[in-house]
């Protein structure tokens, strides 16, 4: 997208760094001049709240490191300790903690903008599949962070999790029980597991880091793509991202940040689970062992078959079918804003998601509000149309659905919708 | 290809729901009893309202001093307060004691000493040695492990109370609505196991706590009436605290934080327009 630079050596010094080190170019090309289409709304301002967020991640969270003692003896006490004597120790782990359901619930929007506009497709899968990594490496950084507090759904969460490898003993038999004892590194969730968690908990960010470099150059290469969905034809079709999509971006990002400062200062336990405020007991299970609000419609997924491997194998499926969605989508067309018929398979979608949610928040034996249908049924109805959506209506759609007639270029679509300007 | 109506798209979600709707006679042989008959489920905790609530509550100095008495008198027997020091029963957004005050109260408490000059642990009977504590301790657990404790209290183990409050569904009115909870008779389809009280804010409704506060349990030094509703009062207020003893800190930062993002946001929104006038 960037094409030749502009970029013009003012003294001798950038002469001098231009020549080895083109350090200013780059910065020029991409984060100055780089030419993003005008049309951008809203939901396009979520990948730089992402990154606002990893870079908050890692910062909250390497001071929280120079506090934390990862022991099995001694890590509820020491954040405890972070709590109560560190300087601004609780403002630091509030942020953190919080930080993770931001940072996730900035990842869904940026991940359904995607599919409700067709950025995965043709010339952007690249982008699509680093994002599907990004977020698998995501969910496992949080996962692993949630395991050093050491509370009781810490313990049991982990040892509910690194279980599911177990399943593939219906395989090999030891094979999964192997694997498990590997994880571990030792018979039972214990100090070694603790260790090795915060372990690759403090190592995974810096992946995230690299893939989301990778992630942006992929983005940089075919530029991005807008909400009517049609390419970029040329110079009036485009903005220079400062300072218009900076300030938008910022914009957002501040409206954002109020959500974020509102739990953090003001209901900072409402995401979490009260029972991870007792130290973990292994020989006490908690009532109900569930994950934070960002895993349940995977848990949904996993409880809903009655077969663990199986269970288990569906899980890793939901997941690895998002690596496919590029070419799953046989539409030439990539925006949903000219696809009537797809736009309710994504709503039905959007649905069944926040409805797996909900099942698998509710106890394994919950029943649909008062009435006599258990909840698990409606967990493997929309376990179903998960799989449906991506493998059947996605290919189908595409085949069978007229799409709207396209605009003809970015520029005249956003002129005509804003002549009072 | 023909364009599939909406009409159609209806259709298809009619048929899911007839699915979800059939789904219990599909289930009929697998399905759990949909209504357990009497639910031994805890209540609902009582809604109470606190000074600490909002997001501008603080919480009322008379009531944490009156809370730490109720504690130290009556709760302390059984439970442990780990991470609670006597120099925080000083510190901002606390009970607010006096250093002096602080001193004194520590003073009460003995703690396990350092090994002496010769390297004993014990003295002359063979009990470990002991000290006066200072603000820097923390307060000492009443029974020096979990074996220790079962077997004083007839098997059970009393929780910490440092955290408890945020450690609960239901926080400061879920301990509230257990401490107040007690005194009913049990329904005739519940048994009490032996040495346990009925409560029915508690899960399963059996507690091995036997009612704790009574009409009188501590007398507090500022007149306060003291019924079993306002030591209730004053204790959670404590043990809030003591679970959340920056919560002050917190949202005072936060007001602050509100306010910048907010004026900041503003600000950003004009930039964003002027920036954009005409380009969109």
């Amino acid at each position: 997208m960037s094409g030749p630079s502009t970029y013009q050596p003012k003294t001798g010094f950038e002469r001098w760094l231009d020549a080895r080190l083109p350090i200013i170019r780059f910065s020029q090309e991409h984060l100055l001049s780089y030419p993003t289409p005008r049309n951008l709304n809203i939901w396009y301002t979520f990948g730089g709240i992402l990154t606002v967020f990893l870079t908050t991640q890692i910062l909250t969270g390497i001071v929280l490191a120079m506090h934390y003692t990862a022991d099995s003896g001694l890590a509820f006490d020491s954040v405890e300790h972070i709590m109560r004597d560190v300087n601004s120790g609780w403002l630091l782990r509030y942020l953190h903690s919080n930080g993770a359901s931001m940072f996730f619930l900035a990842v869904y929007i940026h991940i359904f903008r995607g599919l409700y506009y067709g950025s995965y497709k043709a010339p952007r899968e690249m982008i699509w599949i680093l994002g599907v990594i990004l977020y698998v490496l995501m969910m496992a950084t949080a996962f692993l962070g949630y395991t050093l507090p050491w509370g009781q759904m810490s313990f049991w969460g982990a040892t509910v999790i690194t279980n599911f490898f177990s399943a593939f003993d219906a395989l090999i038999p030891g094979l999964g029980t192997g694997i498990v004892t590997w994880l571990w590194g030792g018979f039972g969730v214990d100090n070694a597991t603790l260790h090795r968690f915060y372990s690759l908990h403090y190592l995974l960010p810096f992946v995230i880091a690299g893939v989301v470099g990778l992630h942006i150059w992929a983005l940089h290469v075919p530029g991005n793509n807008n909400p009517l969905g049609i390419d970029v034809k040329g110079p009036q079709d485009t903005l220079p991202f400062h300072p218009y999509y900076t300030v938008k971006d910022l914009f957002f990002l501040s409206c954002f940040l109020i959500l974020y400062a509102y739990f953090v200062f003001f209901n900072p336990n409402l995401l979490g689970d009260p029972i991870n405020y007792a130290p973990a007991n292994p020989i006490q299970t908690p009532e109900d062992i569930v994950p934070e609000w960002y895993f349940l419609p995977f848990y949904a997924i996993l409880r809903s078959i009655p077969n663990k491997l199986i269970g288990v194998l569906a899980l890793f499926a939901s997941l690895i079918t998002l690596f496919f969605v590029s070419w799953l989508d046989t539409s030439a067309v990539r925006s949903t804003r000219f696809r009537p018929l797809y736009k309710q398979f994504f709503w039905m979608l959007v649905a069944d998601v926040v409805i797996l949610g909900y099942v698998g928040s509710q106890p394994v034996d919950a029943v649909l509000f008062n009435t006599p249908v258990p909840l698990v049924w409606l967990g493997r109805l929309g376990t179903l149309y998960y799989f449906l959506h991506f493998w059947i209506v996605m290919p189908l759609v595409g085949l069978i659905e007229t799409p709207k007639p396209l605009p003809d270029s970015i520029a005249k679509s956003v002129l005509a919708a804003a002549p009072a300007e | 290809m023909p364009h599939l109506p909406p009409v159609k798209v209806a259709f298809l979600a009619a048929a899911v729901s007839a699915f979800v709707l059939a789904a219990p006679v599909l289930a009929a042989d697998n399905a759990a009893p949909a209504a357990p008959a009497p639910s031994t489920n805890a209540l609902p905790p009582k809604q109470m309202s606190w000074s600490f609530d909002g997001p501008f509550g603080v919480y009322d100095r008379a009531a944490l001093q009156r809370g730490f008495q109720v504690y130290k008198e009556v709760c302390s027997a059984c439970h442990a307060l780990t991470h609670i020091a006597f120099r925080n029963l000083g510190d901002t957004g606390g009970p607010g004691f006096t250093t002096e005050q602080v001193a004194a109260i520590a003073a009460m408490y003995k703690v396990p000493a350092a090994p002496d000059e010769q390297g004993k642990t014990v003295d002359a009977n063979g009990q470990p040695l002991m000290r006066a504590a200072v603000p820097a301790d923390y307060f000492p657990p009443p029974f020096p492990n979990e074996k220790a404790t079962r077997a004083a209290m007839n098997g059970a183990l009393p929780p910490d109370l440092s955290l408890i409050v945020k450690a609960r569904e239901g926080h400061e009115n879920y301990v509230y609505s257990i401490l107040t909870g007690f005194g009913q008779k049990p329904p005739a389809n519940e048994k009490m196991a032996s040495g346990m009280s009925y409560n029915p804010y508690f899960p399963r409704h059996q507690i091995a706590m036997p009612p704790p506060l009574t009409n009188g349990s501590v007398t507090y030094a500022d007149g306060t009436p003291n019924t079993v509703d306002q030591e209730a009062r004053d204790v959670v207020t404590f043990l809030t605290w003591a679970a959340e003893p920056k919560m002050e800190e917190r949202k005072r930062t936060g007001f602050n934080v509100m306010l910048f993002l907010l004026g900041f946001t503003v600000l950003l929104y004009f930039a964003y327009r002027q920036v954009w006038h005409g380009k969109h």
